[in-house]
């Protein structure tokens, strides 16, 4: 057992060595940190993959998806064929002011129209304007780093 | 001729007394802004943080300013249950004698507002009156924070101003002297401060019943903010919480100027003339005894109330006592 009271002299020398070394802080708006690809900054929309399934709306534990979308009568595949019908999206929009950054919509998504991107700086002064529309989820593709290599 | 001459000593007296009064006010205002930007910034650097970064362009060095000039915006707020009167007192009678200190402090021989013949124990004595002030801020504030705070503060400061007389005593004792001055002057005719010179134990009890006696941490139950709010400050609010702002780290100057003079030798240094380096050296001085106080603040836990009443009681006056009677066997025996 150790000495009784030495605890406060060693606590003296931690704070004196402490004293010395440089903070870890990242001096935000000058400096900044490169987060690693696969942080969950923002979530990306592939609008060609999705097929309006709202699986993702309905698995979000606070519901900050919102889709609307209609089906589209296309022609025939072949000559007197049946005519398709096909899902488009008409809105795509996530509240980030709700979003808790869960991932539970880019796990659920069937067709992989949803992806993470390591983007952080989408903050805003009004909180309105955290509502990203499908162009801007969209644009977020771009950010969206390459999956890692399959392992052969 | 002989009418005028006493009228111009008069003048010269006021004169005299107002110029010091500006000097001291002056040298302890400028004098403190250091300690506070200091107690922010190593405060930050021990919790591996920054610290004040901006204000003045560099290393944050404006922001005691700043935050002194956001204290003087704020309304100067006042209880509807206070005692109005006591309550707007209060802070400006803990100022008054925390500053009322440093008439005793010599900066150099003759640097000095006045020395006294009783010195460190006009010192003590006037700095007593800080009790006075906290007990008055507590009851007049009309709340119950305020109230514990102030009774924690009042019985802390005289249980804590028992060892830290008699730590003093130790050193009247081998100086033979209560002025400042003449205790500077000994220490520098026995060639060794006398933290070094046999009064290693009663330095520690000062600097120990000096943190005490400023309401510092490891004795900062009086504003203990997870109990109380801010103890007996609760309530106050712009220019009067400014001046307990200021009348505190005044409080830590005084009472490191005051640790300097009687352990560490004052403004006396070997080699170095005191007439001309004096300021400079107590300064020094100074700053290392604030920088221990600082450093001891961000690395020990509070105390309990019963914890420190019970190092006050049963360790430090003993100990004090036993330094007194040692060093007395000492002078008489040597």
């Amino acid at each position: 057992m150790a000495a009784r009271g030495l605890g406060l002299f060693k606590g003296m020398w931690l704070t004196l060595k402490t004293l010395f070394q440089k903070p870890p802080t990242v001096m935000y708006p000058k400096e900044k940190e490169v987060p690693v690809p696969r942080a969950r900054g923002v979530i990306a929309l592939d609008t060609d993959a999705c097929t309006v399934c709202m699986l993702c709306a309905r698995e979000c534990p606070d519901w900050c998806i919102y889709i609307e979308g209609h089906k589209e009568e296309q022609p025939p595949a072949k000559e007197g064929g049946r005519v398709r019908t096909r899902a488009t999206l008409d809105r795509f929009d996530i509240d980030y002011a709700l979003c808790m950054y869960c991932g539970i919509c880019v796990e659920v998504c069937p067709f992989d129209a949803l992806f993470w991107s390591p983007e952080y700086e989408y903050s805003e002064t009004r909180i309105s304007a955290m509502l990203h529309d499908k162009d801007r989820l969209t644009d977020w593709l771009a950010t969206v780093p390459d999956p890692p290599a399959l392992e052969t | 001729m002989p009418d005028v001459m006493p009228v111009a000593l008069e003048i010269n007296f006021y004169l005299l007394l107002a110029l010091k009064i500006l000097a001291i006010t002056g040298v302890v205002l400028t004098g403190i802004l250091p300690i506070i930007f200091g107690e922010l910034k190593i405060s930050a650097h021990m919790q591996s943080r920054i610290g004040p970064y901006f204000a003045g362009g560099r290393w944050g060095w404006a922001q005691p300013l700043a935050d002194g000039v956001k204290f003087f915006q704020k309304e100067d707020l006042v209880p509807a249950a206070a005692d109005r009167q006591v309550y707007k007192l209060a802070p400006y009678l803990l100022m008054v004698s925390t500053l009322a200190v440093f008439v005793i402090i010599p900066f150099s021989p003759d640097l000095i507002a006045a020395d006294l013949d009783l010195g460190i124990f006009f010192a003590l004595a006037i700095s007593s009156l800080s009790a006075l002030g906290v007990l008055m801020a507590g009851w007049a504030s009309g709340n119950k924070y305020s109230l514990m705070g102030g009774l924690r503060a009042a019985a802390q400061i005289i249980a804590y101003e028992l060892p830290l007389v008699l730590a003093v005593i130790g050193v009247v004792i081998q100086a033979g002297t209560l002025s400042m001055v003449g205790i500077v002057e000994a220490q520098i005719d026995m060639g060794v401060p006398y933290l070094i010179g046999g009064q290693v134990v009663g330095f520690v009890l000062f600097f120990t019943a000096s943190l005490a006696e400023l309401n510092r941490t490891p004795f900062d139950l009086p504003v203990a903010e997870s109990e109380l709010v801010m103890g007996y400050l609760t309530e106050y609010s712009g220019f009067r919480f400014t001046t307990f702002f200021l009348a505190e780290y005044a409080g830590v100057f005084a009472m490191a100027a005051i640790a300097s003079t009687l352990f560490l030798g004052g403004y006396g240094f070997w080699g170095l003339d005191p007439t001309v380096f004096g300021p400079f050296v107590l300064v020094a001085k100074v700053g290392l005894l604030a920088f221990l106080m600082i450093w001891i603040r961000w690395t020990w836990p509070r105390l309990r109330e019963d914890q420190l009443q019970t190092l006050a009681w049963k360790w430090l006056i003993p100990i004090a006592l036993a330094n007194i009677a040692v060093t007395a066997i000492f002078k008489v025996a040597l």
